[in-house]
């Protein structure tokens, strides 16, 4: 008993100290979606809030997507996040042919979002052509290609079905290319650099575009959406931090053009330099600021995913052992009970998550929800399977010895279903910390922070540095429960259990 | 008293009692005897309550007004049925715990059934796959009898015990039923078995009562052939005399 109540506070004690680092001066929170150039002009607006003091930033880097990025923003989980007007009129307003930033201003006023002055750069779909091809030909604009017929293109599948892609661009400049292949988007950098094509389309602020020495042609009769990088924050920010907010517009207002993003995009993709790094270099600092030791970043994300892992299990065990016995003890619900966590298993875990951003928010709360509702299948199951196969000659004589209600179930029925039960909160625990990695996307914390990195920058090394600590975690919590299994489960049937072997 | 009047009891199609009735006397040991399948144990069970029979009565003097479900009735099972998590001490007294004793008398009461039985003190301290076959059957015994109830029921008790063990357990229960006076049904297939205990004996077969009557009336006025058939059937060295006789 002294054992199963210190082990309930060195749990409590750490549940305390993930939650104790909140701190001294006000945070804004500054969200990113999960891709380089978010991640970097995130981390350029977060250094800029700390150098105006005001505020201290708080890092909710990597959101899954729009969808969820937004959706952070408007409930109020984060305070900032850079984001592109073409996005802001079509995925946020759902109204496309909103095309100025003043509108957009006024519609996402009435929202309680503030739109800063556009910073000077526009990511959108773009034609690329080699330097020296370019000077040949006197290739300036996408017109200009009209002239060469003969020029090889090579694009990627998506570019080539959209209408806002090839076919669009096509019938809008009159171009008549007569040699135009599908390509693997990452395979047309070095088809052109190599000359076996001539024209690829590019995304205008690729890092590849400097270190290939590629041209971008101009699209003077503005085909391609706007994507035209602007930061969205909440208006509070911007009345209750006016230094900072000043501070944002005036040092990112206009100032950083196409170049200068493909310059810093091609820092962290191309040279594997940190996105702080490549903020820093941007904000004119030879390093990045106090970068965050290794050592302990990787000690609050292992505090963060351990405090995902042990709230969502408690949660699942608090729910799944109610669930497993009543399932054990009707039997025509059962079925529909299983059937119904099963069916709960089924759900992607990414699609689990995102259903669980319109209730909960971002952050940790959404991914408790998703990870508990996870890790139920597991316990129901085997709580139900262990109290129904018991010898129902020892269940029975519980009847005959006057044992009812909660006695049955305490004295004889839980301890002896004890190892399967366990078993199954051991499934559910390895399983968690799995599945924790994927809250990284709904801003949720945890190791999952480093794979989303990982894969953003396409670095395995990052994905390594996310993905080892989780499964060594696992395999720890796996023996930690092994450990367990000696206070929960009585000493008898262990022996048998052993001597059964 | 126990008394089933009528009793009918049918699981799906097959007829398990067939319009049983019995009577059992006060502070008398009765045997059930029978092969597999004759209906024995769950005339047993239904006098416990775990079972509802289909048509017909049962009544068991130590029912209160209320009646079911609470029947103060002991139960032995062969193997013994006793919780493997815990130790023979714990299983002896669960009863006791789930009834609300304080535990000096539980430990009272456990002293006193052990001296009862016969069981070595430092055995009740063993857990259930620590004991012997005899050993765990009269642990099992104890738990029966814990809250000293009128009526004692024991299905096959000494069903999966050697020859010798069930020889000297027995003995010991015959004593035992003797000094306690309790009202016993004892369920069994073995013919000396129900000779050694059953001042009455209800032969069963196929859910119904064949012949009921002391040893000697079995013997010497079989209601039927097979009431011989079935008492020699199981005893081989006469079986073998006659045979070679012939």
């Amino acid at each position: 008993m002294t054992r199963r109540a210190s082990l309930a506070l060195a749990m409590l004690a750490l549940l305390l100290a993930a939650g104790a680092t909140r701190a001294e001066r006000p945070s804004l929170r500054v969200g990113s979606k999960s891709f380089t150039e978010s991640y970097i002009l995130a981390e350029i607006v977060a250094q800029i809030i700390d150098e105006t003091g005001e505020a201290r930033a708080e890092r909710r880097l990597g959101l899954g997507g729009t969808g969820l990025a937004w959706g952070a923003l408007a409930g109020g989980a984060i305070d900032i996040y850079p984001e592109y007007t073409g996005t802001i009129a079509q995925a946020i307003l759902k109204e496309p042919a909103l095309t100025s930033v003043g509108a957009m201003r006024a519609a996402l006023d009435a929202q309680g979002v503030v739109v800063s002055v556009p910073l000077g750069f526009d990511n959108t779909y773009a034609l690329a052509v080699r330097r020296d091809e370019a000077t040949r030909l006197g290739l300036r604009t996408i017109g200009d290609l009209a002239r060469h017929p003969g020029l090889r293109a090579a694009f990627d599948a998506g570019f080539l079905e959209r209408a806002d892609g090839w076919a669009g661009l096509r019938r809008h400049y009159g171009l008549r290319l007569t040699d135009v292949r599908i390509m693997e988007h990452a395979l047309t950098y070095p088809a052109l650099a190599a000359g076996r094509v001539d024209v690829i389309d590019v995304f205008s602020t690729d890092g590849r575009l400097a270190r290939l020495d590629l041209v971008l042609l101009a699209d003077d009769r503005r085909f391609f959406p706007d994507y035209t990088a602007v930061l969205l924050a909440r208006r509070a920010l911007a009345e209750n931090f006016p230094r900072t907010w000043a501070a944002l517009q005036r040092r990112l207002g206009g100032r950083i053009d196409n170049a200068t993003m493909a310059r810093l995009n091609a820092l962290a993709d191309l040279e594997r330099r940190s996105f702080a790094e490549a903020a820093a270099t941007f904000l004119g600092r030879t390093s990045a600021p106090p970068p965050r030791r290794r050592v302990g970043e990787l000690a609050t994300l292992t505090l963060e995913h351990l405090e995902l892992v042990a709230v969502s299990l408690a949660a699942a065990v608090l729910l799944g052992l109610p669930l497993g016995i009543l399932a054990a003890r009707r039997r025509r619900l059962a079925q529909a009970e299983l059937m119904g966590v099963g069916v709960l298993q089924t759900i992607p875990a990414l699609a689990l998550l995102s259903f669980m951003i319109p209730l909960f928010g971002i952050g940790q709360a959404p991914a408790l929800v998703a990870l508990s509702l996870y890790a139920l299948l597991p316990i129901v199951r085997t709580t139900h399977a262990g109290i129904s196969s018991l010898d129902p000659r020892l269940t029975e004589m519980t009847t005959v010895l006057g044992l009812r209600g909660w006695r049955r179930l305490a004295w004889i029925e839980l301890p002896l279903a004890s190892v399967t039960i366990m078993a199954g909160i051991k499934t559910s625990a390895v399983l968690t910390v799995g599945t924790a990695t994927l809250a990284a996307f709904v801003g949720g914390g945890g190791y999952g922070t480093l794979i989303v990195t990982g894969l953003a920058l396409n670095d395995v090394g990052t994905i390594l540095a996310g993905a080892i600590p989780a499964a060594m975690m696992a395999l720890l919590i796996h023996a930690a429960f092994e450990a367990l299994d000696r206070v929960v489960v009585p000493r008898a049937l262990r022996a048998a259990a052993s001597a059964a072997r | 008293m126990i008394a089933l009047r009528h009793v009918t009891k049918r699981f799906g199609n097959r007829v398990a009692l067939d319009d049983i009735s019995l009577t059992v006397e006060p502070g008398r040991t009765h045997v059930l005897l029978g092969s597999s399948g004759s209906g024995k144990s769950t005339i047993l069970r239904i006098v416990l309550g775990l079972l509802r029979p289909d048509a017909g009565d049962v009544t068991v003097d130590t029912d209160s007004a209320a009646g079911p479900p609470t029947r103060h009735i002991g139960y032995v099972v062969q193997e013994g049925a006793l919780y493997p998590h815990l130790t023979a001490a714990r299983n002896v007294m669960l009863p006791a715990r789930a009834a609300g004793w304080s535990v000096e008398r539980q430990t009272a009461r456990l002293e006193a059934l052990a001296a009862l039985v016969e069981l070595e003190p430092e055995l009740i301290r063993r857990y259930p796959h620590e004991l012997s076959g005899g050993q765990a059957q009269r642990v099992s015994l104890m738990r029966a009898l814990m809250l000293d109830p009128p009526v004692l029921l024991l299905d096959e008790p000494l069903g999966a015990l050697d020859p010798i063990t069930r020889a000297s357990l027995q003995a010991q229960l015959v004593r035992i039923f003797g000094e306690l006076r309790k009202t016993v049904v004892l369920v069994t297939h073995d013919v000396r078995e129900a000779f050694v205990f059953g001042s009455v004996i209800t032969l069963l077969s196929h859910g119904r009562v064949v012949q009921q009557g002391t040893l000697a009336d079995l013997a010497q006025r079989p209601a039927d052939p097979f009431v011989s058939e079935f008492l020699s059937a199981q005893a081989p060295p006469l079986a073998m005399t006659r045979e070679l006789r012939r």
